[in-house]
């Protein structure tokens, strides 16, 4: 099914292709992190619970859970992968009908 | 009222009739026109119960209408409408039927308001959905489908039995609250849980979707589970087991999501996720939590529709769907590139995207009603659910490293769909009060104040952050080509493997004990045949057996003779 349609594409240079420019993209990212740190500072929040008022909670509880999720996740690797064709022992699954 | 009350199935099936009778453009036309014309008749059906008989003693209703039901009727047909268009290209009867049928058998589902209905479109669903597995016509579909097919008629039975039960308890067959109380209670939960995908009977749901076709899988992730969602809405609200086992949904699959590498395979995991933020709501049982949680299922089907219909893009364009071998195709397919994100990020509920307007009334809820841990792992769960389908799933298919490969975006049918979907996340998202209208209760709930924008903008932000400096350190897993092992194992390998060993113990078992009487038996025949030897003297000369059984043919003639004689 693969067509390639933009013979010409490999010539073409996509603005994502600099690396400058997607520098550029993470510093905005960082600085739109920062402010909203910064927010908490200045907002006023009617929370439901006490944890919610603890200075960058849930920034520190995204960014720790993200981690422990895909180091986790990555550990899970060592007993749950196998072969891509792990399930088709005899072969016959993967011919076409 | 001007017009019949025809139960919203019956177009849906009429349409796949003459479907089935069409060709080409009219084909289209009518699969079009189907959910256009169903939709708008519904609109205009009030609530109540519309049809009513009575079957061996028993009032049967087929058709009921209430808030709850109708806000899943809306969306089936907007679904179906857009998983229409989004197929028109394909030239398939048999998929374009079967789909037909089986929007119509979740319709039906819906508006049952009685057990044995409900029982019967319970088992359509299964039969018409396998085609659109079926449909993909390779060898390891149709042994996926196979085993869908197996568990989802399992379900149903289990579901009949469940409603005889009901029947003899109670003596009656309406479908109400059921509650886990009696028999009855728990064996219709447990069809629910399978149709539903609790862990552990989840695994027909991660192994069947991927595997369907480019259009059938945008089908199937609108309806099956969603009507689940309904019936545990229906018959369970506030059971407290379902907050648990909702969560324990929430938070699983988004370990798997993130090392699997087949991308539909992803989005099947984070639909796991997603419908386990609905079971939570439906455990908690509270008005807003109840509103949560079909407002998250009405929102569900569009943007995890929207998302399967940009992978299920990549696949038609590419042939390929791995991670391992997708990556910058934002180049040559730039819009789908845009819808994708559009998906990703409803699904991960950024504010002004229809994910924030329902998600955040389930985790309101469990606050609320105190539970504190519960609410602690559905925020988790929020921050995955981010991280794999709102990052990964853009990523890895259309920025990551440049795989090189080049096609354009899908035809303009496919782009149309996924732009309705698209735009719905948005709209709901800027304005939901459109969308708590037609919920069941009115709570009033808000979900625009400062805080939860702070709060959960804030939370996606430092997720984000956390992929990108894990990326960095080269601490992110590499997509793999792999399989990847989950609960299904048991019933793949374990339990054949198992059963194996314990059969071929059995034969061999077997075949020695045979070997072993036999050898005994020849030895008892030789020595009976060494003690006849011995006794062959001269008295007692071995006579062949004929002549004996002759002379004693002679004897019995004689005395006949002599009897008649007599």
């Amino acid at each position: 099914m693969q067509t390639d349609q933009h013979p010409k594409g490999d010539e073409q240079h996509y603005w994502l292709d600099d690396p400058k420019n997607v520098q550029r993209i993470m510093y905005f990212f960082y600085a739109g992190c920062v402010i909203l740190l910064a927010l908490d500072l200045v907002i006023h929040r009617h929370v439901l619970h006490s944890w919610e008022n603890l200075l960058g909670f849930y920034p520190l509880y995204g960014f720790v859970g993200c981690v422990v999720l895909v180091l986790v996740a990555t550990w899970m690797r060592t007993f749950l992968m196998r072969p891509e064709n792990y399930y088709d022992d005899s072969g016959e699954a993967e011919k076409d009908v | 009222m001007w017009m019949l009350e025809i139960p919203p199935f019956v177009p849906f099936f009429i349409g796949a009739l003459i479907a089935a009778f069409t060709r080409g453009k009219l084909r289209g036309v009518i699969m079009m026109l189907t959910p256009i014309l169903g939709a708008l008749h519904l609109w205009m059906v009030p609530e109540g119960i519309h049809l009513q008989f009575a079957f061996l003693g028993y009032e049967l209703m087929p058709y009921r209408v209430d808030k709850l039901s109708l806000m899943f009727g809306y969306v089936f047909h907007i679904a179906a409408f857009i998983a229409v268009v989004y197929s028109l290209h394909v030239r398939d009867t048999v998929q374009q039927v079967a789909a037909m049928l089986y929007a119509g058998s979740g319709l039906g589902a819906v508006f049952a308001g009685d057990l044995l209905t409900l029982f019967v479109f319970w088992e359509l669903l299964a039969f018409t959905s396998v085609f659109l597995i079926w449909a993909r016509r390779t060898q390891r579909a149709y042994l996926v489908g196979m085993r869908y097919l197996i568990i989802q008629v399992l379900s149903g039975g289990i579901l009949l039995v469940g409603a005889l039960f009901y029947a003899s308890e109670n003596g009656s067959l309406a479908f109400g609250k059921i509650g886990l109380e009696g028999i009855a209670g728990w064996l219709i939960f447990i069809a629910f849980g399978i149709k539903c995908a609790f862990p552990i009977a989840h695994t027909w749901l991660t192994d069947a979707y991927p595997e369907a076709t480019v259009t059938g899988t945008v089908f199937l992730s609108a309806i099956t589970t969603k009507v689940a969602v309904y019936a545990l809405a229906r018959a369970y609200p506030g059971t407290e087991l379902l907050v648990y086992i909702g969560v324990a949904m929430a938070c699983f699959p988004i370990f798997f999501a993130v090392i699997e590498n087949d991308l539909r395979r992803v989005l099947a995991y984070s639909l796991i996720n997603q419908v386990g933020f609905m079971v939570v709501g439906i455990g908690i049982g509270t008005a807003l939590a109840i509103n949560g949680a079909v407002s998250h299922a009405f929102n569900d089907v569009i943007f995890k529709g929207l998302l399967f219909m940009t992978m299920g893009a990549v696949l038609h364009m590419t042939g390929r769907i791995n991670g391992s071998e997708l990556g910058g195709l934002y180049k040559t397919m730039p819009k789908t590139t845009v819808l994708c994100i559009v998906g990703a990020a409803s699904i991960s509920a950024f504010p002004l995207f229809s994910g924030f307007v329902s998600k955040s009334m389930v985790m309101s809820a469990a606050l609320e009603t105190g539970y504190d841990w519960i609410w602690l792992a559905l925020l988790f769960a929020s921050a995955g659910v981010f991280h794999h389908a709102g990052i990964k799933i853009p990523y890895f298919a259309f920025f990551a490293h440049d795989s090189g490969i080049r096609v354009s975006d899908p035809p303009t049918n496919m782009l149309l769909a996924m732009s309705i979907a698209a735009g719905l996340c948005i709209a709901i998202g800027i304005y939901p009060a459109a969308l708590y209208s037609l919920l069941p209760y009115d709570t009033g709930y808000n979900p625009y104040d400062a805080t939860h924008v702070l709060a959960q903008t804030q939370l996606l932000f430092f997720s984000a952050l956390a992929f990108v400096w894990l990326n960095l350190r080269g601490l992110y897993p590499p997509e793999l080509p792999s399989t990847n092992l989950d609960f299904d194992w048991f019933y793949r390998r374990f339990f054949p493997r198992v059963l194996q060993k314990l059969f071929a113990f059995i034969w061999n078992a077997d075949r020695a004990v045979r070997q072993a009487f036999m050898v005994r038996l020849d030895l008892f025949l030789d020595y009976l045949s060494w003690k006849n030897d011995r006794l062959s003297g001269l008295l007692s000369r071995n006579h062949p057996a004929g002549s004996m059984v002759m002379w004693v043919a002679v004897i019995l003639a004689s005395y006949l003779l002599l009897s008649f004689m007599a």
